[in-house]
């Protein structure tokens, strides 16, 4: 097995031309609860390997050379995982908590379903960007594409740039910050204003993400009009 | 006897000259009648209420001179399956072939959900979580505990995905393949809004797709996925409703599962739209067939285990559906009604919100007297999760026994030796979707 570790730097290597995925993600899962190992990863040659880093529960950090394919950082809890490169559909799907940093672009469905933590893309993200979002923050400093924050539950979804058609459709309580153009609102999904508060959270979000040179001034804020959450006749032409 | 025959006669109201349409009977004239007044389509629980061909529609070929049987109460009949035996490092060793469907809490009440778990404990099987995700009591209750992950995520996380015995990924379900779900508002508890991170009272809306995969290739990478993140051990299930089969069976081998469901139209419901349940999906007894026949074309019959639901009700239903090649069969309706619903015990209390014994179907409502399908801490608190277990294992012993006397009386010594060979059909329409012969004949339509 191709692991090195660096005495000088304490980070456990691992490169995935001559290691098998099976075997990066298990000891990575071995790391959980506190068990003791490497707290600090660097994973090579990922070419663009699917579930690469899914499943963590440690706070540790992983650095991925690379592109990755489909689920990077699936489920992750406590850690930090940073992809080099860019990202397959389902990045950081259903995240729990800790950070994914992507410094290239994601595909689709982005930070789907996560109920924690913060996913940050320096580059653009495809369509369905946080769909159905349980309480994720997403800060994407570049566009995202169609039916993003599709039902949307909670946490929050900043878009540096600007999003497809569709956007919060069938929304429920997640707040969505964009500071470019706008195609086209889902159903239920309209502007709100910017108050102090979550200007305020904008910029909370935009510096924990590394983008605190955006004005959170800029950016417009879109959620819920509430008016889908409970079924009523009158709006069946909405659905 | 018909039904409108049934509601022409009643109470010897029957007067001669009157004639009820067929077309338009009592029933449908009163739902266009609700229609126009409510402006809102039917949603309720159960499954379809329509007659369709099923396992009734076969029969047994018990011994005689050709076969021998087996000693009905000496004789071994053993009912033991092994689910998840393809890729999973830990399978599920089951003492029965009926297992309990996946069913929400939220749907169910939390002592329901118990019952099921105790029921199923008692006598050696599995039960499933459902959309809303795992709560303690069903996992402390449940030696085996099914865990799915279906397209809301509601629930979801990776605890719990570890802290299952399986997954089943749940593509759909035979009340409504192709739909997605709706807890309806009055259902939301605390409790439940804040399992689903959603606010208390507002209709919850169940995706009809996956939020991050959309086809079969896409699956295949997904279930990779969950086998990295729970390091291979679990066993993956798929679960279709019943539709195009042959094809979603093979998708699904390929895509990588364990074992499929396969969901047939009569499956339950706690909250779909009537005309949804009645009208989309092919009923259990083909559906059947044609997984079967998808298992065998790819050499993975026995390989991908087959676990059939959808209008499992006796043990002469589980032993059809293992003759025709099940491994498994699921229950849902018929484990509600084993706990207590629809019982004549609160016909009066049926009867204040519309309905009576033996018709109640607004699972959808959260009205239940039983305390089943319900989250009104006062109607729960009727529920006895340890006498409601004790019945659903009363339950699954019977249907155990009566699957083993069937297979008896055809000479087999174990209930998947049950075979096609031992079945015939009633109707030329069971024939042809059971791929089993008329019965007095060997003509088997369309083969």
């Amino acid at each position: 097995m191709a692991v090195e570790t660096s005495e000088m730097t304490g980070v456990e290597i691992v490169d995935l031309a001559s290691t098998p995925l099976r075997e990066l993600n298990r000891r990575l899962h071995g790391l959980a609860d506190g068990a003791p190992g490497p707290r600090r990863w660097r994973v090579l040659n990922p070419n663009g390997a699917h579930a690469v880093g899914c499943g963590l529960d440690a706070e540790i950090d992983v650095e991925i050379e690379g592109h990755v394919g489909y689920y990077c950082a699936g489920m992750n809890k406590l850690a930090t995982v940073r992809v080099h490169g860019n990202a397959g559909p389902g990045l950081a799907e259903n995240l729990m908590s800790g950070t994914v940093i992507v410094e290239g672009s994601a595909s689709q469905s982005a930070g789907a379903t996560g109920r924690g933590g913060l996913l940050v893309v320096h580059g653009d993200a495809s369509a369905r960007c946080g769909i159905s979002m349980k309480g994720i923050d997403i800060v994407v400093r570049g566009s995202v594409g169609h039916l993003s924050a599709f039902m949307a539950q909670t946490g929050c979804l900043v878009v540096g740039g600007d999003v497809g058609e569709a956007l919060g459709d069938s929304i429920y309580e997640a707040r969505l910050y964009v500071r470019g153009e706008v195609a086209g609102l889902g159903a239920d999904c309209v502007e709100k204003g910017l108050e102090d508060e979550h200007v305020a959270e904008l910029a909370r979000l935009l510096e924990r993400a590394g983008f605190d040179d955006l004005d959170p001034r800029d950016f417009r804020r879109y959620g819920s009009a509430r008016q889908l959450y409970n079924f009523k006749i009158d709006n069946a032409g909405a659905y | 006897m018909l039904e409108t025959e049934r509601m022409r006669s009643h109470d010897g109201a029957w007067q001669p000259g009157l004639r009820e349409s067929y077309l338009f009977d009592r029933n449908v004239i009163a739902e266009i009648q609700r229609a126009s007044r409510e402006g809102i389509y039917d949603i309720r629980g159960f499954g379809a209420k329509r007659r369709v061909p099923h396992f009734d529609d076969l029969l047994f070929l018990g011994a005689s001179v050709s076969r021998y049987p087996l000693e009905g109460y000496r004789e071994r009949c053993g009912t033991d399956v092994v689910l998840g035996t393809r890729f999973a490092k830990k399978p599920l060793e089951l003492k029965i072939p009926v297992t309990i469907a996946g069913m929400s809490f939220g749907a169910l009440s939390a002592p329901a959900k118990e019952a099921l778990g105790r029921g199923a404990s008692e006598v050696g099987t599995s039960t499933t979580t459902g959309d809303g995700g795992m709560t303690e009591e069903e996992r402390r209750h449940s030696t085996t505990l099914v865990y799915q992950v279906l397209p809301s995520r509601y629930g979801m996380n990776p605890d719990d995905l570890r802290r299952g015995d399986a997954i089943e990924v749940v593509v759909g379900q035979g009340a409504k393949p192709g739909g997605g779900g709706m807890l309806l508002g009055h259902k939301i508890s605390d409790r439940v809004a804040a399992m689903r991170n959603l606010p208390k009272g507002i209709d919850q809306r169940s995706a009809c797709r996956h939020p991050d995969w959309t086809g079969p290739d896409d699956l295949e990478i997904k279930i990779h996925e969950l086998r990295e993140i729970t390091d291979w051990e679990k066993p993956i299930f798929v679960k279709v409703g019943a539709t195009r089969t042959y094809y979603d069976v093979q998708l699904a081998v390929k895509a990588g599962a364990d074992a499929i469901v396969v969901d047939g139209m009569q499956g339950g419901t706690a909250a779909t739209q009537d005309v949804f349940i009645e009208h989309v999906g092919i009923p259990t007894l083909p559906a059947t067939r044609l997984a079967v026949d998808a298992l065998e074309e790819l050499g993975m019959h026995r390989q991908v285990q087959l676990i059939i639901s959808g209008g499992i009700r006796t043990g002469a239903d589980v032993a059809k559906a293992l003759a025709l090649g099940a491994d498994a069969v699921s229950i849902g309706t018929a484990a509600l009604i084993a706990m207590g619903d629809n019982s004549p015990e609160y016909d009066e209390q049926y009867r204040k919100i519309g309905s009576s014994a033996g018709f109640y179907d607004d699972w959808q409502a959260g009205r239940d007297p039983a305390g089943i399908s319900t989250q009104d801490d006062e109607l729960a608190a009727r529920f006895d999760p340890v006498l409601g277990g004790r019945k659903i294992a009363n339950y699954l012993r019977v249907l155990t026994l009566e699957a083993q006397t069937l297979a008896r009386a055809c000479g087999k010594s174990h209930l998947h030796n049950l075979e096609p060979e031992d079945l015939v059909a009633l109707t030329v329409e069971s024939a042809a979707m059971a791929r089993v012969p008329l019965a007095g004949t060997n003509w088997i339509p369309g083969a």
